[in-house]
């Protein structure tokens, strides 16, 4: 394709009203997060623009876009973690089983307790692999030793992590492989037991062997979580998502099932973005 | 300027078109192989079966290269689509094999009855071939469903002649080994028929994203009658 004929976007900057997404089969499963008329601007700069949709209860839903399209800032939003950004303003609603997230008597601590998160580089504390989870289990007041070790025990099994550090509890986490401090800060957002885990490029930092560790556990986790993910790889995305949201310029452009998005998607931006045509 | 995968994607279309083409070339040389008598035609047919089956493997080879870096959306369904097409181009061509040789056998014997049927059946087989690879790379589907429902007309004319070929051989039982001979040529035109049907589905899933085979309403469309 020539440069003259590389399909051009015409999605302003700005507008009142921007064109509806192409939103197909909608999710089946009942929706665990509502989001409706979300826009969010950094002082001057709108970085979301009206975003409708809604994510399923124990499904993976996966965001894609190019680089400053706004998929990292929506995904803070759902555990208010744009709260600790200065000049941040948010209209629009997001509830989260029924519940307005945004309201003034919503504690984002509390908040944070239901919708864990998990970043690009894996950030275990400088700990043993137990205190890290521990630490966490007694920040939210979980004391006894007993019910401690025994939730360490079935967070590192949730994380499959436990087989490979079970011998080395007491040993820095600092010690351990990328791939491993990655499954040791899943061990720990799932150890306070949320109900929805964002991910945030979880395995972008990964060897192709820890991706595939962390992907196939993405996969059981979503029996008992609900998992939004970040990620730039669109076969990732295609490998471990059941719907996908596509975002451009702070819009979401299309939200689909994963298939549908991947072999055969409506709109023509994301026909162009997932076959690497721009972005 | 086109990205290296866009030319690698060109290249595929490019080789699939030049497939195409000779799997119609075959086709019309052993008709006309046959309805001229025209052994050297014949041989030629079956000695040029290797150029398809080459182009198979090559396009194959290609398009597995293709999904390994992972393409997805029309590129996805663009690759598959080829390898599909590629194969259904390769069985036109053992079926233009197979009526050569069959013409081959005929040329021992005399010409059994004038070839009305056949050239028609052959030339029918041809023109949706045609338009199915016209669709394919002008992105028309809208074209390629029009062809599948023609396939049905040549399924007739093969079943004519099979009943027109039996009665020869209740009536006349010499000319059976001859009749068995022209009923293996018909099945094979009509079978070309079918692989011209399956492009013309492959193409519409291509350009549409819509995978319609097996729908008894596109292959046999209702007629809505007038209300009286």
């Amino acid at each position: 394709m020539t440069e003259a004929t590389a399909p051009k976007l015409t999605v302003p900057l700005a507008k009142p009203t921007p064109p509806a997404p192409a939103v197909g089969d909608q999710p089946k499963a009942e929706p665990l997060i509502v989001t409706q008329n979300l826009s969010l601007f950094y002082g001057p700069s709108q970085a979301l623009k009206n975003v409708t949709f809604d994510i399923p209860e124990r499904l993976v839903t996966a965001f894609i876009g190019p680089s400053g399209c706004g998929k990292s800032t929506l995904l803070r939003c759902y555990n208010r973690m744009n709260d600790l950004i200065d000049g941040v303003r948010i209209d629009g609603t997001v509830k989260i089983g029924g519940q307005e997230i945004n309201a003034k008597d919503v504690d984002a601590i509390e908040l944070r307790k239901r919708v864990g998160m998990v970043f690009q580089r894996s950030n275990p504390f400088p700990k043993s692999i137990y205190e890290n989870i521990a630490y966490a289990l007694r920040l939210h007041g979980i004391k006894s030793r007993s019910e401690v070790d025994s939730i360490v025990e079935s967070s590192l099994r949730g994380a499959a992590l436990w087989d490979e550090v079970k011998d080395r509890l007491h040993a820095s986490a600092l010690g351990f492989s990328g791939g491993q401090q990655q499954r040791l800060c899943i061990a720990r957002a799932i150890a306070i037991r949320p109900e929805i885990i964002l991910m945030d490029e979880p395995a972008s930092a990964l060897d192709p062997i820890a991706t595939s560790k962390i992907e196939d556990l993405i996969l059981d986790l979503k029996k008992q979580f609900t998992i939004v993910i970040v990620t730039h790889n669109m076969q990732q995305a295609a490998r471990i998502s059941d719907y996908t949201a596509f975002f451009y310029l702070g819009e979401l452009i299309e939200y689909d099932t994963t298939s549908k998005i991947f072999t055969n998607p409506t709109k023509k931006q994301t026909e162009d973005y997932v076959t690497g045509r721009f972005g | 300027m086109a990205t290296h995968f866009e030319q690698e994607l060109d290249e595929l279309k490019q080789k699939l078109l030049t497939m195409a083409g000779h799997a119609e070339t075959a086709v019309q040389r052993a008709v006309k192989a046959l309805v001229d008598r025209d052994e050297k035609l014949a041989r030629r047919v079956k000695e040029d079966d290797t150029v398809l089956d080459r182009l198979e493997i090559e396009i194959d080879d290609l398009a597995i290269n293709l999904l390994a870096k992972a393409p997805l959306a029309t590129d996805l369904r663009f690759i598959t689509v080829a390898m599909k097409i590629s194969h259904d181009l390769e069985r036109v061509g053992d079926e233009a094999t197979t009526i050569s040789r069959r013409a081959l056998e005929l040329n021992e014997e005399p010409q059994l009855k004038p070839y009305v049927d056949i050239p028609r059946m052959a030339q029918l087989g041809l023109e949706m071939l045609q338009e199915a690879m016209e669709s394919f790379v002008q992105h028309t589907p809208e074209g390629a469903r029009t062809i599948i429902p023609r396939d049905k007309e040549v399924d007739n004319l093969n079943r004519q002649l099979h009943r027109e070929l039996a009665s020869f051989m209740v009536e006349t039982p010499n000319t059976i080994t001859r009749c068995l001979h022209l009923m293996v040529i018909s099945k094979s035109l009509e079978r070309i028929a079918d692989h011209a049907t399956n492009i013309a589905e492959e193409v519409v899933y291509l350009w549409e994203g819509n995978d319609i085979r097996h729908d008894p309403q596109i292959k046999h469309p209702i007629r809505v009658l007038p209300k009286t």
